[in-house]
Order: C-alpha cells, then structure tokens, then sequence
C-alpha cells in the first residue's frame, strides 16, 4: 500500500503535478461556492474558454514555454470585466451577452493557435490540461496567486456574503458591491487562468462547481460548505491524478470523474437531504 | 483603515427635521413614463406609516427612493434633513419572494449582516457585534431558532429574522415591503406585535402592503400612491370614495366584501377627528 501511494512520488513531475493539483482543487472549490450561491456557472465555463486568445498569443510568442499564464491572466480579467460591463448596458442580456463574448474570444483563441504547424498536441493540453507538465515556475505562480485568492475570500467574507445573499441590504449598507462584484469577476478570472494547467479550459467548469455543489448537499452554513468543498476539491485531485497514473487516464479528466462521483453520492447518501433520505420519509 | 474610513462615512442627523422629506421626487426609469411623479411629503419620527396603492404605483420605487438606493430624477429626498443617500441608519426587510431562502446562511449569519457596515472593512465580529445580535433576536423572540438554516423558519418567523438583522444594524428607519403577503393572521399579529415595541422606541416604519384593512387598523397614517401621492393621512381622510376611484379606477374587487368601501369608511370615523 506504501508502495502504491509513494512510487509515482519518485518522479519530479508528478510531485509538481501533484502540488499544483491539490491547490486548484483547493482554491477553485473555495471560490467556486461563490460560484454556485450566486449562480454563476455559466459565467465561470464561459471565462475559461474566454482565457484562450490570451494563452494563444503567449503561445504564438513563446511556443508552450513562453508567458501563457499571465497572457491568460490578461485575457481572464479583461473578459470578467468585459462581461460585467456589457451586461450593464442592458442592450442584450447578461447570458446573451456572455454567449457571445465567451465563443468569440474562444474562437480566436483557436484560430489563432491553429496558425501554429502541429498544433493539436498543445491545443489538446489547453483543452483538457497538462498538470504533469507544470514547471516550477507555473507552480509558484500557482501557489502565489492561489494563496491571494484565498486570502481575499477571507478578508472580505462578510462583504462577499451580504453582496451574494443580499445585495439590497448591500447599497442600503452603504458597501461598494460594484467593486466587491468585480473584484469577485477578477478573482475568478485569477483562479481559472492557476487551474488551466491542471484540469483545462474544457473541464473548467467542473472543478468551480462540482466540489461546491457537493459540500452545499452536506452543510447548511457557508464556512463549513467552503471548507468542506475544499477539503472535496483537494481529494478529488489526489485521487484524480493516482488514477491517471495507475489506470493511464488523462489526469484532468480523472480528477472531475473523482469530483462527480463524490457529488453523486452525496446526491444520493447526504443525510437528511439525500434522495435516500427524502425516498425514506415518504 | 483610511479606505475603511472613506466607505463608511454615515450621514449625520439633523434631530428636528423629519424622518423622511420628499420633496416633488419624481423617478423616471430610462425616460420612460414616471414611475413616481411628483411626491411630496414628510415623516415624523415614530410614525408608522402604511403605503398602499395598486400594482405598478410606484410603492416599491418609493421605498427605494427612501432607502437612498435610487436617486430621484428630479426632486429631493431627505433623511433627517440629510441627502438620504449616505444614510447607514435605515433598516430593510425585503420582500419574501426575493430571498433565497436556501441560501447557506443560519439565523444569526443574517442578523450579524446588519453589523457589516458598523464592522467595518477588514475587521471581525467582535463582542460587542455579537451582543447586538443576540439582544436583536431576543426582542424578536428568535433565540431559540439561531442556529436554523433560515429556509427551515415559517413565514412569520422569516420576516421576525429580517426585523431582527435591521434592530442589529441599529436602524432607526425601517422599510418593509409587502411583509404581510402570504402569512397566516396570527404570524401578522405576531409581527404587528413586534411593531409595537419598536414604535415604544420610536423607529419609524414604513411598510408597503396591499391589504387595505390592515392598512387602515394598524397605521397612524397612509399613504395612497399611484405614481403621484393621491392622499396622505388618517385612514379615514385617505380612503375615501374619490381617492380609491382615482387609485384604483372600477378595479376596486381589492377591496375586502362587496360593500368594503362602505365597511371601510365606516371604521375610519370612528373617533377620528376629520370632518
């Protein structure tokens, strides 16, 4: 059993992959409770394929080496933004307007990495990760910027839950929720950009949601669903890429199955609020 | 906390001027027609105040206007003689249809937002937070219920949580829309109960309803709105004939039997000094 856990631990890439894994799991799951109280999914898939054009350019300059986290960082903030912005307006609605902006920049994204011979490789690990592929460079980016968003969760957890919960209450207050809603955007644009590497721009989405989702089944109060979505999205990162290794799955995919299988069975075992439980009272 | 100091920056009060002053607020939303025209009038302090008026008059923008969230287009809103923008003095219970109400919050995490802005940026709960909420809770009669996710409360018990949240926020205008919608009469009562210690405090409370018989039972003064102000006063100098065609044209089936408005003018002269 020893042997099982600490024999792919012989290899750098995989203990890179490992840590860089466990804090995306972590920080996306924290910041993705947010995600799923202010019902944002469809916000948060589309700023993770909105990432892309930014990643391509970094790439166009630098091939799979050069600056894609912070090209996709420029992209991300400027898209959440963006999006926030348009909204406003009011000319189409929030979700037309996110439709539209998400499959465009996807779009160039594309083709502007398709420029590139012999791109599908790289395009693929943009798609659907490459978390065995983190540098130590991308993973203290990684852990830096996972760390401040996690700080700011908590230096601002009574402002982000009166602007979530109650946002009326919020301008009565007297709170800037226009700044603590973008700085939420760009937090969020922060943390899709850190998890790019480990589960893609695909299978994003899954890891916002699906840990916090899971641990909403289980708790009624927001710390603890916090807590416990990060305690779900760390598991399901360590299992994931065990996985990926003994079974030879790609390691992003292998990390949402984890993620989805937890929340099945909290979906049907959470006590009180689980389908056996509700099948049992009737 | 110079940043901490720059967003809280609560408004002072001028202690002799009125609780709430409009002055000709009309609020127009993108040009279209006014929502609100030309209101003008004044609350005192301790008054509890009804404002009733049929769907679309503008009740719920009025309350904006008076939480200081929506700027009139033209007009002037005051709050105790000041811009009623600035104010962190003025309670809200929402309506019960714009809750989420499985939102993972317990009783006391709701009562505890209404410390937020006194707490200030970057700081924690301290003791004194705390007894703020408990005392809130106490007075509610919701001690009991803290630690209930607030999905798992009756009606009634929802909107005493909410009442609670405003005496924490230590607000001395409360605005309450349509809280009586949907409850049982003795979860009304209960709240009207509730409404009587605060007015033993002298909060003034403004409550938006459609119920034009609690209206004119539980309120010192009604406000009769369809965008403009149609009458402002004691039920019995409000709800009359005139003024309830004028707000509610032939549509007056709102009205309680088929001769309400009769039943209605009758309980408003009673002991009641209009002549």
């Amino acid at each position: 059993m020893v042997e099982f856990l600490l024999s792919p631990l012989r290899y750098e890439f995989m203990v890179r992959g490992l840590v860089a894994a466990v804090t995306v799991g972590v920080v996306c799951s924290v910041l993705g409770a947010y995600v799923v109280l202010r019902g944002m999914t469809f916000f948060g898939d589309a700023l993770a394929h909105a990432i892309l054009p930014g990643v391509a350019v970094a790439y166009l300059l630098g091939g799979a080496q050069g600056p894609l986290f912070w090209g996709g960082l420029v992209a991300g903030i400027g898209t959440a933004v963006g999006i926030g912005a348009l909204s406003k307006t009011g000319q189409v609605r929030e979700d037309t307007a996110i439709g539209v902006i998400f499959a465009g920049m996807f779009a160039l994204g594309v083709a502007l990495i398709s420029t590139v011979r012999n791109f599908s490789v790289d395009l693929t690990h943009f798609m659907f990760g490459n978390v065995l592929g983190v540098s130590r460079g991308d993973l203290a980016l990684t852990i830096g910027f996972g760390a401040l968003v996690l700080l700011l969760v908590v230096a601002f957890y009574k402002e982000f839950l009166v602007i979530s919960f109650d946002p009326v209450l919020a301008e009565i207050l007297r709170i800037p929720h226009q700044v603590f809603s973008y700085l939420l955007l760009v937090m969020l644009a922060v943390t899709v950009v850190i998890a790019l590497q480990t589960v893609g721009v695909g299978l994003m989405v899954a890891m916002l949601v699906t840990p916090a989702a899971t641990a909403s089944l289980l708790t009624r109060r927001l710390p603890i669903m916090m807590t416990g979505a990060a305690v779900i999205g760390g598991i399901s990162a360590v299992v994931g890429l065990y996985l990926s290794y003994y079974v030879s799955i790609a390691s992003g995919a292998a990390i949402v199955l984890v993620c989805t299988a937890f929340f099945l069975l909290a979906l049907v075992f959470a006590p009180g609020r689980g389908l056996l439980a509700r099948g049992s009272m009737r | 906390m110079t940043l901490a100091g720059l967003l809280r920056r609560p408004r002072p009060h001028q202690h002799k001027a009125p609780v709430v002053a409009l002055e000709h607020v009309t609020v127009r939303y993108n040009g279209d027609a006014p929502a609100l025209e030309d209101v003008s009038l004044d609350v005192h302090r301790g008054e509890r105040i009804a404002v009733v008026g049929p769907n679309g008059a503008g009740k719920s923008t009025l309350l904006k206007v008076v939480a200081g969230i929506l700027a009139p287009t033209t007009g002037k809103a005051e709050i105790y003689g000041y811009g009623a923008g600035g104010h962190i003095c003025i309670g809200y219970v929402p309506q019960r249809s714009h809750v989420d109400w499985k939102f993972p919050v317990t009783v006391s995490d709701v009562v505890m937002m209404g410390r937020v802005a006194k707490i200030g940026l970057l700081r924690q709960a301290g003791r004194a937070d705390w007894e703020h909420v408990r005392a809130s809770l106490e007075q509610v009669g919701m001690i009991p219920f803290r630690n209930r996710q607030i999905g798992e409360l009756s009606g009634g018990q929802q909107q005493r949580v909410f009442i609670a949240r405003a005496l924490a926020q230590e607000a001395e205008l409360l605005l309450m829309d349509e809280p009586l919608t949907g409850l049982d009469s003795p979860s009304q009562e209960a709240i009207f109960d509730i409404l009587d210690l605060l007015k033993a405090r002298e909060m003034t409370v403004l409550v938006s309803t459609h119920d034009l018989q609690l209206a004119s039972d539980k309120f010192d003064r009604l406000m009769l709105l369809k965008r403009r102000l149609i009458g402002f006063g004691h039920p019995g100098e409000v709800l009359t004939p005139a003024n309830l065609q004028r707000a509610y044209g032939t549509h007056l089936t709102v009205l309680p039997g088929s001769d309400g408005m009769l039943a209605l003018s009758d309980t408003c002269c009673e002991g009641d000094d209009h002549g």
